[in-house]
């Protein structure tokens, strides 16, 4: 039971505001509460928080903040209750979710656009701070508001439009808003395209020891699906045949992709999963996590990046030296993007020199690290990169020449790999049984990708 | 009440949850509750409500209860993380007898758990983290399998890194250990100052079981020659030789050449003590705290000058030739120079005891250097599940156990009025069933907030003037019994430095009476006490001569326990 839920933009401006039970105060609470995050000691959570005594003496005015923080937005509320925790945050990333499908995008514009339908969503979500219910599809019934949706003029969606009717490369690719747009907008423009779009996204954690042995690797994959067709009509994904759960269990000849653990969406029919590991499900338009797994320890593949670093390090001179390879063990058709590593350094470092293997990359100092960022690396290539700095300062005693300097590193990457699941896994076939009346088949568009949610090596 | 699938449904289950008689009558009861559990309709925000309901139904035999657990055990493995936590605590609660069934079930949970601490969402993050260190208080080999979960990555923020460190420190064993604390070394290098600390102290905690390591690791750590880093090796240190003397030895040969990393004064403090109490194991602690003499003109902490003189005075003990010159001069200082009067008294006391004999100061001064058994008073044993149950699930773990118990005393203290404490809310509030192990969180109220300045001189008419000038702050209305003893509560008040104004003749109805108070601040406090014996109550209204609402609760705090103790006493 929440009193108050108000969602605040990162300069803590309130956009929305909503009162559901009228027994505390008013809308100086949206202020208070981002006044009292900013003014929180470093050692607290700002996760939960409580005032004492607010208003007037006559409430008993405690309440209890908790808000979760979404593309930039503060989404909070408030209860005076003790609640479950779980279910509070886990409502707000829901509302989230919803305010992302009827408006197209979570966002301070777009929340700032579509203020009317938001309200009227909170609306039927909520009832005196209980929740009704947040199926899209039965809200769906109860919306009338139209989102209000911009659209920036692109030269990208020029270029799209092929010379004299020829069809050009771009088509075949969906426009990256195209997931973008809300889930509602077909109630009048019946030419929008049914379109559903299956990404199978996963989270690698690596921790490599200095002496390149793996210490931890930790995958936390979702497959999560978007879709735009009218609620009724049936899905079938099928995923790779060689899928298997947990220690014992085997499948197929081949290096199987075992994962520890899985939990399925409550609307999944898992009749065929152990026979042709297929999932079946009548998804509600809007957006919906299939399937989370969770894999640790024994990784089928390679892992994507190894890094080979030597350091030098004179003392008497203040002079240092770090020589960093980079080797990328993808296939060599695949490619990792917006790779970067941090690599943190001793205090008091002050000027660089560098020398990059090619001209794209860029490294500079900035916060006590050094970051090198490479747009794009290929797989099985080798990428190197010598850096030189200088570490002003009375030289310490202690003759150590190699051994590597305290505060330096770890060093941890950051990267993007398209078209690539570490796991293994993937989906072979996305069916739809819905006969569209008088529409051309709907598009289906499965991506697959990982990137890195820690991905750190000691030096 | 929330929506749960059908109408009749909401109607069926309010009448049986809410109306007693239909809870006496236990097959109609069960029935509901047997058909609210099958209820699959129920979406995620149902079924997490359905469980909270459930919570309030005790099971009238053994096999009643084990029926129940089968028929949830669904719920245990829902992909919603709210659903499992709630399924989790109903199941710690319905087998408050069965120790084993607990553990088994907080087993089962380890796998939803350990998922919702490395999602995507920092907040439901944060909650599981939470609650891991909940499970770890009373299971502390729960989690060690599973520690490389907990280990930090660059960009998550502060405050989760924190509680990680915490957990990371709560379920090291013998096989982890290693890895544990090179992760542990790895973070005290960090940019942010706040959480390098943080993993210091965290090998500190460690170092009270696993020793030689982590007194190498901190040693290692006092070479990178950082004041930051310097300054809480060297606290570390100091509450670690109180605890372990088995390390004083290795204690000793790190800390000569640190004295010139540690500019703040808890560092400086704590080197002081080392310095002092060990000092006829260091070779040049004479010359360190020579150092310290020569500049403590320029030392701006009195904290500082209290230690050194105690410090001082202790390594005379024990090297009187090296130090018997430099002690003269510091005490010289403090007694002719300090204007700090603390540290000139206390340099006045060492004076005066030293001109008693050198046998006194001994018998006064040295006192044991170390006390194991304190280590085991401040980490208490396991606590059992059953002492946490009920708070499974809710805020208390996501606001720490203590930071709870302040928030619910403020809530107590202004809750205390006539009406009886809200029970209307009945879905998270009051569970039916007993809870024998549930601890009573009272406490005295902290006074530490408020300083109350003893013999506050006030005339009767300035009282006067500034009560009918001021607007009340606070008024409530406290249980009594019988007539007022007046001097048993003149007595008690003048304890806590309330002086007493006025009172009317004993026996007079009705009965008041003036208080004043003054805080440290210079914050006045005026209070009236009203009492008609046949209401039974006393009515107090204070009035405060600057609005502030902190030291205005603890000022009734502390007014609510001197009446209440001597209502007691009458009773």
């Amino acid at each position: 039971m929440i009193s108050q839920f108000f969602i605040l933009s990162s300069k803590g401006d309130p956009l929305i505001y909503k009162d559901f039970r009228g027994d505390s105060g008013g809308r100086d609470v949206a202020e208070l509460f981002y006044r009292k995050l900013m003014g929180l000691p470093g050692d607290e959570s700002p996760v939960v928080m409580v005032t004492t005594g607010g208003g007037g003496w006559r409430h008993h005015d405690d309440r209890h903040f908790i808000h979760i923080r979404h593309s930039g937005l503060y989404l909070v509320a408030t209860t005076s209750e003790n609640i479950s925790p779980f279910s509070l945050l886990e409502l707000l990333s829901r509302l989230a979710t919803l305010l992302g499908d009827y408006c197209g995008s979570l966002g301070e514009g777009t929340i700032s656009r579509n203020v009317a339908l938001v309200y009227e969503l909170l609306d039927e979500v909520l009832d005196y701070g209980y929740v009704q219910t947040t199926s899209t599809e039965m809200l769906r019934n109860f919306i009338q508001t139209e989102p209000v949706v911009s659209k920036p003029f692109s030269l990208f969606d020029l270029s799209s439009v092929g010379l004299f009717g020829a069809e050009t490369q771009q088509s075949k690719v969906a426009p990256s808003s195209a997931a973008s747009r809300p889930v509602l907008s077909s109630r009048t423009d019946q030419s929008q395209k049914n379109e559903v779009f299956l990404d199978v996204v996963e989270r690698l954690s690596v921790l490599i020891a200095s002496n390149g042995s793996l210490l931890k690797v930790d995958v936390q994959g979702e497959i999560r699906l978007k879709s735009f067709l009218p609620s009724g009509s049936e899905i079938r994904i099928g995923l790779t045949e060689e899928f298997c759960v947990g220690k014992s269990e085997l499948r197929g000849y081949g290096p199987g992709i075992r994962v520890d653990e899985v939990s399925f969406h409550s609307s999944v029919h898992l009749d065929e999963f152990e026979s042709h590991r297929i999932l079946r499900l009548q998804p509600a338009q809007g957006e919906l996590t299939v399937m989370r797994y969770q894999l640790s320890d024994d990784l089928p593949s390679p892992l994507p990046f190894r890094l080979f670093p030597s350091v030098q390090w004179d003392r008497g001179s203040g002079r240092f030296q770090v020589y960093l390879k980079l080797r990328c063990d993808l296939p060599p058709k695949s490619q990792a993007l917006n790779v970067r590593l941090h690599l943190p350094l001793p205090r008091g470092v002050v000027s660089l020199s560098q020398e990059l293997s090619s001209p794209e990359q860029k490294a500079e100092l900035g916060e006590g690290a050094l970051r090198w960022d490479l747009p794009r690396v290929q797989g099985g290539s080798q990428l190197s990169g010598l850096f030189q700095m200088d570490v002003p300062g009375p030289p310490s005693h202690g003759p150590s020449t190699s051994a590597p300097p305290l505060g330096l590193g770890p060093a941890s990457l950051s990267f993007e790999l398209p078209r690539h699941t570490c796991s293994g896994l993937q989906v072979r076939f996305l069916r739809l049984t819905f006969r569209p009346c008088g529409n051309a088949n709907p598009h289906k568009w499965v991506r697959h990708l990982s990137h890195s949610d820690a991905y750190v090596i000691r030096i | 009440m929330p929506y749960l699938g059908s109408e009749d449904l909401v109607k069926e289950l309010k009448k049986a949850l809410c109306n007693p008689h239909i809870q006496a009558d236990r097959l109609r009861y069960r029935n509901v509750i047997q058909r609210v559990i099958r209820m699959s309709k129920l979406d995620q925000w149902g079924q997490a409500e359905v469980l909270n309901f459930l919570l309030r139904y005790q099971p009238r035999s053994e096999e009643e209860l084990f029926d129940i657990l089968n028929l949830l055990d669904s719920f245990l493995k829902s992909s919603s993380p709210s659903v499992v936590m709630g399924a989790t605590k109903l199941f710690l609660i319905l087998a408050k007898k069965f120790p084993h069934v607990q553990t088994d079930v907080l087993v089962r949970v380890k796998g939803p758990l350990l998922a919702a601490c490395s999602s995507e969402s920092r907040e439901l993050c944060f909650a599981a983290l939470c609650h891991v260190r909940q499970i770890l208080h009373s299971l502390p080999g729960h989690f060690s399998s599973h520690y490389k979960k907990f280990f930090c990555s660059y960009s998550e923020p502060h405050y989760i890194k924190l509680q990680k460190v915490e957990v990371l420190c709560e379920l090291v064993n013998d096989e982890n250990v290693q890895q544990v604390l090179e992760e542990l070394r790895g973070y005290c290098t960090d940019v942010s100052a706040d959480f390098s600390q943080a993993a210091i102290f965290a090998i500190g905690g460690i170092a009270r079981t696993y020793t030689d390591q982590c007194v190498q690791i901190l040693t290692e750590l006092l070479g990178l020659r950082q004041e930051h880093i310097t300054t809480v090796v060297v606290q570390t240190f100091r509450d670690l030789v109180w605890l372990c003397p088995q390390c004083t030895e290795a204690v000793c040969q790190a800390l000569p050449g640190c004295e010139e990393n540690i500019q703040d004064s808890e560092g400086k403090q704590a080197l002081i003590w080392l310095l002092g109490v060990h000092g006829e194991r260091i070779p040049n602690a004479p010359y360190v705290l020579e150092d310290f003499v020569e500049n403590v003109k320029s030392e701006t902490f009195p904290a500082v000058k209290m230690e050194l003189l105690t410090a001082l005075l202790r390594l005379f003990l024990s090297r009187p030739a090296e130090c018997q010159d430099m002690l003269g001069r510091l005490l010289y200082y403090c007694i002719e120079e300090e204007k700090d009067m603390a540290v000139r008294d206390r340099g006045l006391f060492y004076y005066r005891l030293l001109l008693v004999g050198i046998d006194e100061v001994k018998r006064i001064l040295c006192s044991p250097k170390s006390d194991p058994s304190l280590g085991l008073l401040e980490d208490p044993a396991e606590r059992p599940v059953n002492s946490w149950a009920s708070d499974f699930n809710t805020l208390v773990p996501v606001y720490g156990r203590a930071r709870w118990a302040t928030i619910s005393k403020c809530q107590g203290a202004k809750h205390h009025g006539p009406e009886l404490p809200n029970t209307a809310s009945f879905a998270t509030s009051g569970t039916l069933i007993p809870e024998e192990n549930k601890e009573t969180i009272q406490e005295l109220p902290d006074s530490g907030a408020l300083m109350l300045v003893p013999n506050l001189q006030l005339t009767a008419e300035y009282f006067e003037k500034t009560w009918l000038s001021l607007k009340v702050a606070h008024q409530q209305v406290l249980p009594w019994q019988g007539a007022v003893h007046a001097d048993t509560l003149q007595m008690a008040l003048q304890v806590v430095n309330i002086q007493t104004i006025a009172m009317s003749r004993a026996g007079a109805r009705p009965w008041k009476a003036y208080l004043s108070a003054q805080d440290d601040t210079g914050c006045l406090f005026l209070t009236e006490l009203l009492l008609e014996p046949e209401n039974s109550e006393i009515q107090i209204t204070v009035k405060q001569n600057e609005a502030r609402m902190e030291t205005l609760n603890s000022f009734i705090s502390v007014l609510e326990t001197v009446i209440g103790t001597i209502g007691n006493i009458k009773s």
